[in-house]
């Protein structure tokens, strides 16, 4: 088979700092018609580099220094701009992360598709309307004549991403470069952009070279893998080779450290440290100072490709024909440590949440006259008992964060009541809330922007603690703590809790990676001693290594603190891992409520059943049917009648259309509000 | 005494000011943390060299600003001292020279003949049109035709030699205080300093400071016995005024900043953090200020203020207590007219920075409002508010010269580049056109607002957290404390490469 993408020695430098870094080092690759090629990687490893190479997009400060780019055999590094321009959305396309920004607002979608189209194919006037409408229709946009016309913000996110891909099409190209093309969508809309890609795929016959971070999503797409790391790829393989058999030790431990049901009562292995600075060069193997199996010969000798199979290949002195013995794996001690199975704790209710409302209104007019509500939250009850965890799942825009910030009453709730050990928290004035906020604190998702640039480590550990213990301790002396326990030393604890040196509490937060700053976001939020934690989606924002340092630092803080946690995610996996009870959400209300087994298990509720089968699958299933959800998430202004569901239900019926449907009861702990479901009468 | 000390009330101000800035000073110098993004500041080549240029301003300046008035000779009759009316400063003293020699009107710079012709009679009786010598400029000449241009070749040489000559004298000062403090040899701090290896750049400090010892030099040389920027219509000498001006420039710059940002600070930011009705209440206050034209509203201020003045005039021993008042208030004005800008922009970033994590977290804690706006909102808005002013401070000393155009800017008996450049609005239509006053307000002003501008962008680079990345700041650490453990060797405390080529 002929290669249509061949890139030979690629070195990509970005001159950013003092010394250049090497964002691409010598990454060599092949891709052929009509294949699905993942190039799988943590972030900072260059894998979007690499793809900005391809298409020569470089940022300003990036440059191309070696190496040789093919389609077809023709080398693009040696094309001018011009002939560049003949290739890019010709030849080449790529779709991007964020559908949100990588439209123009101000075009309408046929515009922006009429744009690729003048470039690159000589059409009438006629011809392109026809084509522009076949490509959104090719891409499974509705009532495409009409919508065509539309602006980027009346379309969705999954639709944008969608109009996205018919830009991409519009050239009929060869070779498609997705960059993460799903990492901003949910998992129900993901679902549907990959089943669309792969449908398109087999129509055209495009290759695609995928970039993810996502496991799961190379499972379900890719046929051949590389695994990227600090630059270069360090594994080739088939898809089935790469998941049965991972070669690497960096793909082994990637592995290791998804969470997952089956690792619920231990720890997950992490792998230590961060990517190294591509700024060094480099003496050894790059991956040398994480790897858990490490020789001494990878720290002084560039390992080369060693093949494992025929068709699978390794970076790694392990696999060398004459490799020395392996040393024996030590799993058990080295990494995975079984956590201890949890003391029962009494079964005391710590928080109730009854019948929670949270509505904004919309205000319209000169008068701001009140024309509606944003039924963010519309009737949510939820209850959390000490020591365990909570997890609330859904869709993104279908209230999960607004429940944790009315909780905390960051944001007032329209109606409903939130009972924190039997105080009423709803209706609190400030300062009464004041002296029980220590015991419920919220961490965020972004650990970017939780932290105050500029404020140094300490002081924003300090700040907590000045606000609320102080406050306490005019208000009764029940801190049984000698006076010469200062501050300080307070602090230092709860750094060394969190696994992070004493000494860091002198920097500012821009000095710390993602995964550190969300260690000092838990250090601050234990800081006040909290008995609940709000844990808002804490872990989307980092890799899969760095998601599961956190997790494990969360089950352990749960084990000696006995804190409860109310877990807000989309990530169905670390719900599988950590909740003990499951909401899932939809459209501001719970549709199914019960424990993690129950859940997981038997969904009984649509919605669950086709959200938890949309989520990519590392494990083939031949089983597995993923259930399609047909539209998006509709808008909490103007929810549905009945069921806020039933437009998307497979199963609807009539009733649904008409009448919410009351709780259905299973156990004692399962319950979910579906028709198909025979209810209990109210008693 | 010879003299009894003036404190007007703008001086008093500078003071305030002055005193506000040393105490920062002391306080940042006490706390490593504060002082090691300002030790970041001297890094920057532009930045000091930009501060080199600035504080010659500054010096110029606040000699203007320590005002006395002279004892008269005679004696009351009952045996006190008489003090003059005339209100002077110690630049005045400084420069008595321009400040007294006053021609009759318009000379070109280093002419030693008026621009204008006039009818003089000769000792015959006759008369005739000429263009007359001058009083003071160039009258030491005997003919001044031949002498002129070699004159002044040789004062401004011997005034370039004198330069120079202090300049060698300041910088041996200073490498022998860096070769004793790193305890080093003379040479090698010379070749450290050639080789632009320091920490602080002192090359480009060097070089900034000769040039402008030369300038200084060559003018003081020639200020002597010519008019080195030429005199106005009614013969005073330009550069007197131009260093006049540059107090009056830099009250109006800074005094007006001061008085606008307890306004913009904190309405701006309590606009855009609480929002609700207070917003609205914010809004409409400054929409509707916005709404007058601002030079309408501050000329009537200004006229109420000058009859108040007028009708009050035994409140004022001196013209120059007038005329501070006047200048006071025309800051108060500009202030109080000038806020609204810089508070929209600042409840934009509020309204930004209140949804973000870190100040719902401090939510979560039951943290103040106070706290919150001075802890979280006010650090994180601080480099919108530097830029401002610093883009402020020359937008004002212009709006200075509009309103004196209109009449309504500075007393009349005051210089200010504003009164230059409105003067040279006449002279720029008369034929042959007089160019030195509108070039030299142009020059000086220039100079002025270029350097707050470059030293402002390196003190914003350098306090600003997120400009540098992990690694750079480790390096910088580590070498701090390498300094510390061994201080004697100043090869350690040098930068590996040029710090003046930061990303």
């Amino acid at each position: 088979m002929k290669n249509l993408l061949e890139i030979e020695n690629l070195e990509t430098l970005l001159h950013t700092g003092d010394t250049p870094v090497r964002a691409v080092d010598g990454l060599s690759l092949e891709i052929f018609p009509g294949e699905t090629f993942a190039l799988l990687g943590e972030s900072g490893c260059g894998k979007s580099m690499t793809a900005l190479s391809i298409m020569r997009l470089l940022p300003e400060v990036g440059e191309i220094v070696a190496g040789q780019v093919k389609i077809n055999g023709a080398d693009l590094l040696q094309l001018s701009e011009a002939g560049m321009r003949k290739i890019r959305g010709k030849r080449i396309s790529m779709i991007f992360q964020e559908p949100m920004l990588s439209l123009n607002p101000v075009l309408t979608i046929a515009e922006q598709i009429e744009e690729v189209l003048n470039q690159h194919l000589q059409l009438s006037k006629d011809a392109t309307k026809k084509r522009i409408q076949e490509l959104l229709e090719q891409v499974g946009i509705p009532d495409a004549a009409q919508r065509m016309h539309e602006y980027p913000f009346q379309f969705s996110g999954g639709m944008k991403q969608r109009a996205m891909i018919a830009m991409a099409l519009a050239g009929e190209p060869e070779l498609l470069i997705a960059d993460e093309p799903t990492t901003a969508l949910d998992v129900t809309i993901q679902a549907q952009v990959l089943d669309l890609m792969r449908q398109i795929q087999q129509r055209t016959h495009m290759a695609i070279l995928l970039i993810t971070h996502d496991l799961g999503v190379v499972a379900e797409m890719a046929q051949r893998i590389a695994v990227m790391y600090a630059g270069e790829i360090v594994e080739l393989a088939s898809r089935h080779d790469f998941f049965q058999h991972p070669a690497h030790p960096y793909s082994q431990q990637l592995f290791a450290s998804l969470p997952g049901k089956q690792k619920r009562d231990q720890a997950l292995a992490v792998i230590q440290g961060s990517v190294p600075s591509l700024a060094q060069q480099f003496n050894g193997c790059r991956f040398v100072d994480r790897c858990n199996q490490a020789l001494a010969i990878c720290h002084n000798t560039i390992p080369q490709w060693y093949p494992v199979t025929s068709d699978h290949q390794v970076r790694c002195h392990l696999y060398q024909q004459n490799a020395p013995e392996k040393l024996p794996i030590d799993n058990t001690n080295q990494c995975i440590t079984t956590l201890d199975v949890k003391s029962n704790t009494t079964e005391e209710t710590l928080l109730q949440v009854t019948d929670l409302k949270v509505h904004f209104p919309i205000r319209k007019g000169l008068l701001k006259r009140i024309v509606g509500h944003v039924k963010a939250v519309d009737g949510v009850s939820l209850k959390i008992v000490s020591g365990k965890t909570l997890a609330l799942v859904g869709e993104s825009g279908c209230g999960k964060t607004t429940i944790g910030k009315s909780i905390l009453q960051l944001i007032k709730p329209t109606a409903g009541s939130v009972r924190f050990r039997n105080q009423e928290l709803v209706a609190l004035k400030r300062s009464q809330l004041r002296q029980i906020r220590s015991q419920f604190q919220i961490i965020f998702q972004d650990p970017y922007s939780s932290l105050n640039p500029r404020m140094r480590i300490i002081e924003i550990l300090r700040e907590g603690m000045d606000a609320l213990i102080i406050s306490k301790k005019n208000d009764s002396k029940t801190r049984d703590q000698s006076p010469n326990f200062s501050r300080e030393e307070e602090i230092n604890a709860l750094l060394r809790q969190v696994g992070l040196p004493v000494e860091v509490k002198w920097r500012y937060p821009h000095e710390f990676s993602g995964g550190q700053r969300q260690r000092i976001a838990i250090a601050r939020a234990l800081a006040v001693n909290p008995e609940l934690l709000i844990c808002d989606e804490p872990t989307s924002a980092l890799d899969v290594s760095v998601q599961a340092q956190i997790l494990n630092l969360l089950k352990s803080l749960q084990n000696n603190l006995g804190l409860a946690f109310l877990f807000i995610t989309h990530n169905i996996a670390v719900v599988e891992y950590l909740a003990d009870e499951v909401a899932v959400m939809y459209l501001g209300r719970i549709v199914e409520y019960g424990r993690i087994n129950e859940v997981m298990n038997h969904p009984r509720h649509p919605y669950t059943q086709a959200l938890l089968s949309s989520v990519p699958q590392i494990a083939s299933n031949p089983d597995r049917h993923i259930i399609a959800l047909k539209g998006d998430l509709p808008s909490p202004v103007k929810p549905p009648t009945g069921c806020h569901f039933h437009p998307r239900c497979a199963s609807a019926m009539p009733i649904c259309r008409v009448t919410y449907p009351p709780a259905s009861t299973f156990s004692a702990t399962h319950t979910t509000h579906c028709f198909l479901y025979p209810h209990e009468q109210v008693s | 005494m010879p003299f009894s000390p003036i404190i007007l009330w703008t001086d008093a101000l500078i003071y305030l000011f002055v005193g506000i800035v040393l105490f920062l000073i002391w306080y940042v110098r006490r706390n490593e943390h504060l002082l090691v993004p300002w030790k970041r500041v001297g890094h920057s080549a532009s930045g000091m060299s930009a501060l080199t240029v600035l504080l010659f301003f500054l010096i110029v300046g606040l000699l203007d600003t320590i005002h006395f008035r002279p004892a008269l000779d005679h004696k009351a009759p009952n045996g006190e001292r008489v003090y003059s009316v005339e209100v002077l400063s110690m630049l005045d003293l400084l420069v008595t020279p321009l400040r007294t020699n006053m021609e009759k009107t318009y000379s070109a710079p280093l002419a030693t003949h008026l621009y204008a012709k006039e009818t003089i009679e000769l000792p015959d009786g006759k008369q005739i049109r000429i263009f007359a010598r001058l009083v003071y400029g160039g009258a030491h000449l005997q003919n001044p035709d031949v002498d002129h241009a070699n004159d002044i070749i040789w004062r401004s040489a011997k005034g370039l030699m004198a330069g120079s000559l202090v300049w060698c004298l300041l910088a041996s000062g200073l490498i022998i205080f860096l070769s004793r403090r790193h305890q080093e040899k003379f040479t090698q701090t010379i070749a450290t300093i050639l080789q632009r290896k320091t920490e602080i750049p002192w090359y480009a400090i060097l070089i900034t400071l000769l040039i402008l010892l030369l300038i200084i030099g060559c003018g003081i040389a020639l200020a002597s016995h010519y008019h080195v920027l030429g005199t106005d219509k009614v013969g005073q000498d330009i550069l007197y005024q131009s260093l006049k001006s540059i107090r009056i420039a830099l009250v109006i710059g800074t005094l007006t900043t001061l008085i606008m940002l307890p306004f913009a600070l904190l309405l701006g930011i309590m606009a855009g953090y609480f929002r609700g009705w207070i917003d609205d209440v914010i809004q409409y206050t400054y929409t509707t200020l916005n709404s007058i034209p601002s030079v309408l509203l501050i000329a009537a201020a200004v006229l109420m203020m000058q009859v108040y003045i007028e009708t009050h005039s035994e409140l004022f021993e001196t013209i120059a207590a007038r005329a501070d008042l006047r200048l006071l208030f025309l800051c108060i004005i500009l202030g109080v007219t000038s806020w609204t800008s810089l508070c929209r922009l600042l409840r934009g970033e509020a309204m930004k920075l209140r949804e973000l994590e870190y100040i719902q977290a401090a939510h979560a804690f039951g943290v103040s409002h106070w706290r919150i706006i001075t802890r979280h909102i006010l650090p994180n808005v601080m480099h919108i508010v530097l830029i401002a002013t610093v883009m402020d401070f020359s937008g004002l000393v212009l709006a200075e010269a509009v309103l004196s155009y209109v009449g309504v800017g500075v007393d009349p008996s005051m210089m200010s580049f504003g009164t230059m450049i409105n003067a040279a609005r006449l002279e720029m239509a008369r034929e042959p056109m007089v160019w030195w006053a509108l070039l030299s307000a142009f020059v000086f002003m220039f100079t002025l607002v270029l350097s707050a501008n470059l030293f402002a962008d390196a003190v914003q680079n350098a306090l600003d957290p997120r400009r540098r990345t992990l690694k750079q700041s480790k390096r910088f650490f580590q070498k701090l404390d390498n300094k510390e453990q061994t201080p004697s060797k100043l090869s350690q405390a040098i930068k590996p490469t040029g710090s003046s080529h930061q990303p």
